[in-house]
């Protein structure tokens, strides 16, 4: 029989890891060579040796392509065209060009091109106004990015706020002719809502203006932005006027995507509040909208703006086919963000509803600093997948006739002094990569985010 | 100690209150009085309605009939005296409730900046001072993740107090949490009560009951089976029901 009793006199030394578990042997052991040397039975061998024979044939494939994309766009790739031969510096002798060899990407035709990709058919001489704007983005984003950086919330404000109605104003040029009438009665609503939302909040004006008076306000603040805009787009700036018509590439895929993810937010977040609401008016009205957007396809949303809305609308009524464009593509987006945000209010535990509230804090105060937060931490890659996927499909605007990059990247195939074997294959690279460097940094960034948010809790 | 402080003066003040989930009748004819600096431990079985009844004293749950007074102030449908009456209730929940992506003294600060208008500065002394009474001023900076269960308890009576409430409920503050942490969350809350606070703890914690309670309840099926002061209630249980509790949660 054991001796029952046991009394430890020294404490177990602490002891290193052992070293097959640490470094890059004990990381290619685990992650690698461990589905590969169990030869403890026939079955297992023979198994070890398949998975062998398998990584290498994927090492193989998987190298052999990336040599094949490093080959076109680097090694065999033309990178300069001194002369001016156009499409024959880029072709070979018996297609007409002076190249020797098999020819990778081209790089003069992009180089010929490049502007027609970033800023499409956007005059010449007025090209320092989208470059200002990018320059602005450039460097408001970054700031905004960067942890340390001094009134991030300041920039940030101003980003939301002044930027976008400097793009505007910058890119068409102003001096819209908006009617008087339309500006005053956008001006006096939005006014009297504000003021009604306010007053209704302090239980002035009777019970329903009580509950609705936030509602009320934020529709008010609405009409009395839009009515700034109106005013600010109005005037005459001395600026040459630019249709949307003349916009294109990377510019109009920028001015689609950023303004879809700016409106989608919010909008989202006011839409999966509504879906939650106890209010049957606020759920039901949500809920429709949102299974509206969801049940069409980005598509026949984008036809129906381009092509529907212009017979619904009284005659005569010009509205700018980008501008329909971009309404479509942010409600649209919205209807898939408030799914997104509505998943992270459902995983927020009733406690916190309950601690906020105990505390006598509002509901509005309440969403504000205790659920959303929360909420949102948790749907960051949903609210980044939903971005990115945004950011892709703004390539459909391609059908309704306005020419994003991929879309100036398709027209500038079609000229013949450029046409040669490769030019589609270089033109396709250069969107891919182009896409592909926006999307992975939001990527990167919403990976950054989450772990900079993370306090360390599950709860 | 029982009969300090205590005044005759109701702060809440509970009539007939009947609730129901459903065709569930979980509150069956509450009645119950609680005067400024009084003590009560409510206990009972599982599922016997002590939760929910406090919980509806402010308002985190509904009652259909019959009325509660907090204060001299009724709870009706009227969104503006509920949130009057939360702000005079502290309330400590089971599972601590604290907001995890704010700090320690944020958390404590919020309610006072946002709901008392308190400026920053004066809310966060105010803070610190409640910390450091319940003893871990040096979390302050540090997230709810990152402190034991015993700690986070604490902070959230913390939190409560930081509003200046006239009455503290506790909805069984040391259920979650392990043995060797009990004792320092009931510590805290012995020295508010010895402090005049009027408290309302659902608790099966009988040592603070019999230290601290001017007053035991007895709950079960969600009726008041008994009140009585501590001394008697566990010396000399009048009803069945009461005794075969006791006999449980005592005997061993």
């Amino acid at each position: 029989m054991a001796n029952a009793s046991y009394l430890r006199t020294e404490d177990a030394p602490l002891l290193p890891p052992p070293v097959s578990d640490t470094g890059i042997a004990g990381w290619m052991r685990r992650h690698v060579l461990s589905t590969m040397n169990d030869f403890s039975s026939p079955g297992a061998g023979i198994r070890s040796v398949l998975m062998g024979l398998l990584t290498l044939l994927l090492l193989y494939y998987g190298l052999s392509a990336l040599w094949g994309i490093i080959d076109f766009a680097f090694i065999k790739a033309v990178w300069s065209d001194p002369e001016g031969l156009k499409r024959g510096v880029c072709t070979t002798a018996e297609q007409g060009g002076v190249a020797t060899g098999e020819v990778g990407a081209c790089w003069p035709y992009v180089q010929a091109k490049v502007k027609l990709f970033i800023y499409g058919r956007y005059p010449e001489s007025e090209l320092w106004r989208p470059n200002l704007i990018f320059a602005l983005l450039a460097a408001g984003l970054g700031w905004i990015i960067i942890d340390k950086a001094p009134g991030r919330r300041f920039i940030a404000l101003l980003m939301l706020s002044v930027f976008p109605l400097a793009a505007l104003i910058l890119l068409t040029g102003g001096h819209a002719g908006l009617s008087r009438t339309g500006m005053v009665i956008m001006a006096v609503s939005g006014v009297v809502l504000t003021l009604a939302g306010h007053l209704g909040l302090r239980g002035v004006l009777g019970e329903i203006l009580l509950a609705f008076g936030g509602g009320v306000r934020l529709l008010g603040l609405l009409f009395l932005i839009i009515a700034a805009v109106m005013f600010f787009m109005s005037i005459d700036y001395g600026l040459e006027k630019v249709p949307t018509d003349f916009w294109g590439g990377l510019l109009v895929t920028l001015v689609v995507a950023l303004t879809g993810i700016v409106a989608s937010l919010p909008l989202g977040i006011v839409l999966a509040l509504g879906r939650r609401s106890s209010l049957p008016l606020f759920r039901v009205l949500s809920i429709t909208f949102i299974e509206f957007w969801r049940g069409v396809p980005l598509i026949s949303v984008l036809f129906m703006s381009s092509v529907m809305l212009p017979l619904f609308l009284p005659e005569g009524t010009d509205f700018d086919k980008l501008l329909r464009a971009l309404i479509g593509v942010a409600l649209f987006s919205s209807a898939y963000m408030a799914e997104n945000i509505r998943g992270g209010l459902q995983a927020i535990p009733k406690g916190q509803y309950e601690g906020a509230s105990a505390l006598g804090l509002s509901y509005n105060q309440s969403m504000r600093m205790i659920i959303l937060p929360q909420a949102l931490k948790i749907v960051i890659p949903g609210i980044v997948n939903t971005f990115i996927s945004l950011f892709k499909d703004t390539t459909l605007v391609l059908i309704i006739g306005l020419f994003d990059l991929l879309g100036m990247v398709q027209s500038s195939f079609t000229d013949p002094s450029w046409a040669t074997p490769v030019t589609s294959a270089t033109g396709y690279l250069v969107c891919a990569v182009t896409f592909w460097v926006f999307c992975f940094s939001m990527s990167r960034y919403s990976v950054h985010l989450e772990k900079k948010l993370h306090t360390g809790h599950k709860r | 100690m029982s009969e300090m402080n205590v005044s005759d003066e109701a702060v809440i003040r509970i009539r007939n209150m009947q609730k129901w989930y459903g065709q569930f009748h979980v509150l069956r004819d509450i009645n119950l009085d609680v005067s400024k600096g009084e003590r009560i431990v409510v206990c009972g079985p599982s599922g016997s309605g002590k939760s929910t009844m406090i919980r509806c004293i402010n308002r985190l749950e509904e009652h259909q009939q019959g009325t509660i007074e907090v204060d001299g102030i009724e709870l009706t449908n009227d969104l503006k005296n509920i949130d009057t009456i939360r702000r005079e209730i502290g309330m400590v929940f089971q599972h601590f409730n604290l907001f995890p992506h704010l700090t320690v003294l944020e958390n404590c600060t919020l309610a006072p900046i946002w709901v008392r208008k308190m400026a920053k500065k004066e809310a966060e002394e105010i803070a610190m001072n409640y910390l450091n009474r319940v003893k871990i001023p040096n979390q302050a900076g540090k997230y709810p993740g990152q402190l034991s269960g015993g700690q986070q308890q604490r902070v959230a009576i913390a939190r409560a107090l930081c509003m200046a409430p006239k009455v503290m409920l506790f909805d069984e503050p040391t259920s979650a949490l392990d043995p060797e942490m009990i004792k320092e969350v009931l510590d805290v809350m012995i020295e508010l009560a010895q402090e005049g606070m009027t408290m309302i703890c659902v608790t099966h914690e009988m040592g603070f009951a019999r230290e601290v309670a001017n007053r035991v309840i007895f709950m079960d099926a969600g009726q008041i089976i008994e009140e009585n002061e501590p001394e008697s209630f566990f010396n000399h249980p009048q009803s069945e029901r009461t005794q075969l509790f006791l006999s449980q949660i005592l005997g061993h």
